[in-house]
């Protein structure tokens, strides 16, 4: 326990520090003093830089990196498979489709009704890929259904963003599949906040049944599990929780699989105690990520997904090559 | 045989480049937004045939009302040639359909698309000329620089600052119709500030590190995007700055309207005085 205790309190460095790093990241230049000092006083121009642009971008960055992180780790428990995964079995872009549709159909982007239909969007693509894969599939029916599922989500999203009167709403695909925080305000931090806590709640609570489950699902019905319950807490919970992110900043994928990947070697193959280790370790890999995009071309919008794959990819293709050879 | 018909393309070509005392155009169809408004304002009636389903636009044309008396074409080589013009009005940036009408033999002239008031001027002169309405062209320019003295404001040293800010951040620079008319209202341009030669995107946080005094914004478009989302961002309003609504369509093409534009940009920059 106090292995763990130092490992949050790592972790909870890391994020203080990258959420620093963030803060003073951006094309508006300044040095890492005047920037504090506007954030403080929030005086003059950077002074709006650093509390409506930077500070939103950062806390939401914090937030969707938990989100993530902690719907992967719940999700692995769940589906006792290390490829389970909110980005690569399909939920991320089902909820890019739900969000669309509310936009598209006339719901205000900051409205509570986006994050609530990206939601229903993302608990569809959780009945898809449970339907078409079953509950105790195998990595492969898990990530042939995953493939599946966001294929057809991914399309309809063109689909209907094509077919939008805006001409500027076509090129929003990328930003969908992709994933951004750039230009986010507190607005879409509020927008998030009330059904991404409600998922994080829902989250933080399986823990205790999903250790009892990993002994194998007799073993935890024995021990009073309900796993009707549990199975409604973890698909609920993951899917407010990235619903929610995805609604504000896109999909993004590898981070629910990369940082559970990551940590499980340090609090060993518990699910309670992976649970909040991975919610600060997605935290500080969205932050990291999100820095890095704006160091390579502080001018544009480069794509969080671009960052993501780039280091999630070999994590991927690392878990299915154990899987396969059976290590 | 080859030759004549080339001859006969010659003599079309040389026939429209000395309009004086040629016969003028009898069926002329416009297949570009900007040559459409200026050939609505100039030719005489009956004269004009057809002009491109984007006049009929609201966002992008001034000219809306006149274009409804129009059929509307789609700048398709084939039905344009299917109309039998005399004459072809296209922009520069034609393409393969004006490629193919030039093939065909069919006279076109090629306007390119102002980026200044002064090109202004001479596109109207041009399309006055292909018309055969020289005289009315005169006309035309006589009262746009009338105008144009009574509304542009001398450039000093201690002028406000303006940028247009579009969707994704873009944002205009000097060598565009936009940018001249902002200079002409008496704003020296933020894109210039920062050192951009050509139009392009602005990071939000760049533009607020430059505090416009005006930011010049356009008509939205129905639906939603994220490209446009940036232009509501919290950010903009705590900014001194003024913001500005100048409908597209007024410098989307350069026309007489287009001092419309330059009216209420001197305005504002009058009040910042």
């Amino acid at each position: 326990m106090r292995r763990d205790a130092r490992l949050l309190v790592v972790l909870a460095a890391l994020v203080a520090a990258l959420a620093l790093a963030s803060l003073l990241t951006g094309p508006a230049g300044a040095g890492p003093r005047a920037g504090l000092q506007a954030l403080w006083t929030g005086e003059g121009p950077l002074g709006i830089v650093l509390r409506e642009i930077r500070a939103p971008r950062t806390v939401l960055a914090i937030m969707v990196g938990a989100s993530l992180g902690l719907s992967g780790a719940a999700l692995q428990g769940y589906l006792r498979n290390p490829l389970a995964e909110p980005g690569l079995i399909g939920i991320s872009a089902s909820a890019a489709l739900g969000a669309v549709i509310a936009i598209q159909a006339g719901v205000s982007a900051l409205a509570l009704g986006v994050p609530f239909a990206a939601l229903g969007g993302a608990l569809g693509g959780v009945a898809l890929i449970l339907g078409l894969a079953g509950r105790r599939a195998g990595g492969l029916g898990l990530i042939l259904g995953g493939i599946a599922v966001s294929a057809l989500a991914g399309a309809l999203t063109a689909l209907v963003l094509n077919l939008s009167p805006n001409p500027f709403a076509a090129y929003d695909i990328m930003f969908w599949t992709m994933g951004s925080l750039a230009d986010r305000s507190w607005g879409h931090v509020l927008t998030a906040a009330p059904l991404m806590l409600a998922g994080w709640l829902a989250l933080a609570r399986t823990g205790r049944d999903l250790d009892a489950l990993s002994l194998g699902e007799e073993a935890a019905a024995s021990m009073g599990v309900n796993l009707p319950r549990l199975r409604l807490a973890v698909v609920l919970g993951s899917a407010a929780a990235v619903g929610a992110a995805t609604a504000v900043v896109g999909a993004i994928g590898f981070v629910g699989l990369v940082v559970p990947h990551l940590l499980r070697g340090a609090v060993g193959a518990m699910p309670s105690r992976l649970l909040p280790a991975s919610g600060l370790g997605g935290a500080a890999l969205v932050l990291a990520a999100d820095v890095a995009v704006r160091m390579i071309l502080p001018e544009r919008d480069l794509k969080l997904g671009v960052m993501m794959a780039l280091v999630g990819a070999p994590v991927f293709l690392h878990l299915i090559w154990r899987t396969q050879a059976g290590r | 045989m080859v030759s004549l018909r080339a001859l006969t393309v010659l003599a079309l070509a040389a026939g429209l480049a000395v309009p004086a005392g040629a016969e003028p155009p009898k069926r002329v169809v416009s297949m570009n937004l900007c040559t459409d408004q200026l050939a609505m304002a100039l030719a005489a009636p009956g004269q004009l045939i057809s002009v491109s389903y984007i006049a009929r636009d609201p966002r992008a044309s001034a000219m809306v009302e006149e274009a409804l008396r129009y059929p509307v074409n789609r700048g398709r080589a084939e039905e344009v040639y299917l109309l039998h013009p005399d004459l072809v009005l296209a922009g520069s940036f034609g393409g393969p359909a004006v490629a193919m009408l030039h093939r065909l033999g069919v006279p076109v002239v090629e306007v390119a698309p102002p980026t200044s008031l002064d090109e202004a001027r001479k596109a109207i002169a041009q399309v006055g000329a292909a018309l055969g309405r020289s005289e009315e062209a005169a006309a035309m320019i006589a009262a746009f620089d009338r105008e144009l003295a009574e509304l542009s404001r001398p450039v000093g040293p201690d002028v406000p600052t303006a940028a247009t800010w579009g969707p994704n951040g873009y944002s205009v620079a000097g060598d565009t119709l936009a940018g001249d008319i902002m200079r002409r209202a008496g704003f020296s341009l933020v894109t210039d500030r920062l050192g951009m030669d050509t139009s392009g995107y602005v990071p939000l946080e760049v533009l607020v590190m430059a505090q416009p005094d005006l930011i010049v914004t356009g008509t939205p478009y129905p639906g939603n995007s994220r490209a446009e989302e940036v232009l509501d961002h919290p950010a903009l309003d705590r900014l001194d700055g003024r913001v500005l609504r100048v409908p597209d369509a007024l410098w989307t093409c350069a026309l007489p309207r287009s001092l419309e534009a330059l009216a209420m940009l001197s305005a504002e920059a009058e009040a910042l005085r």
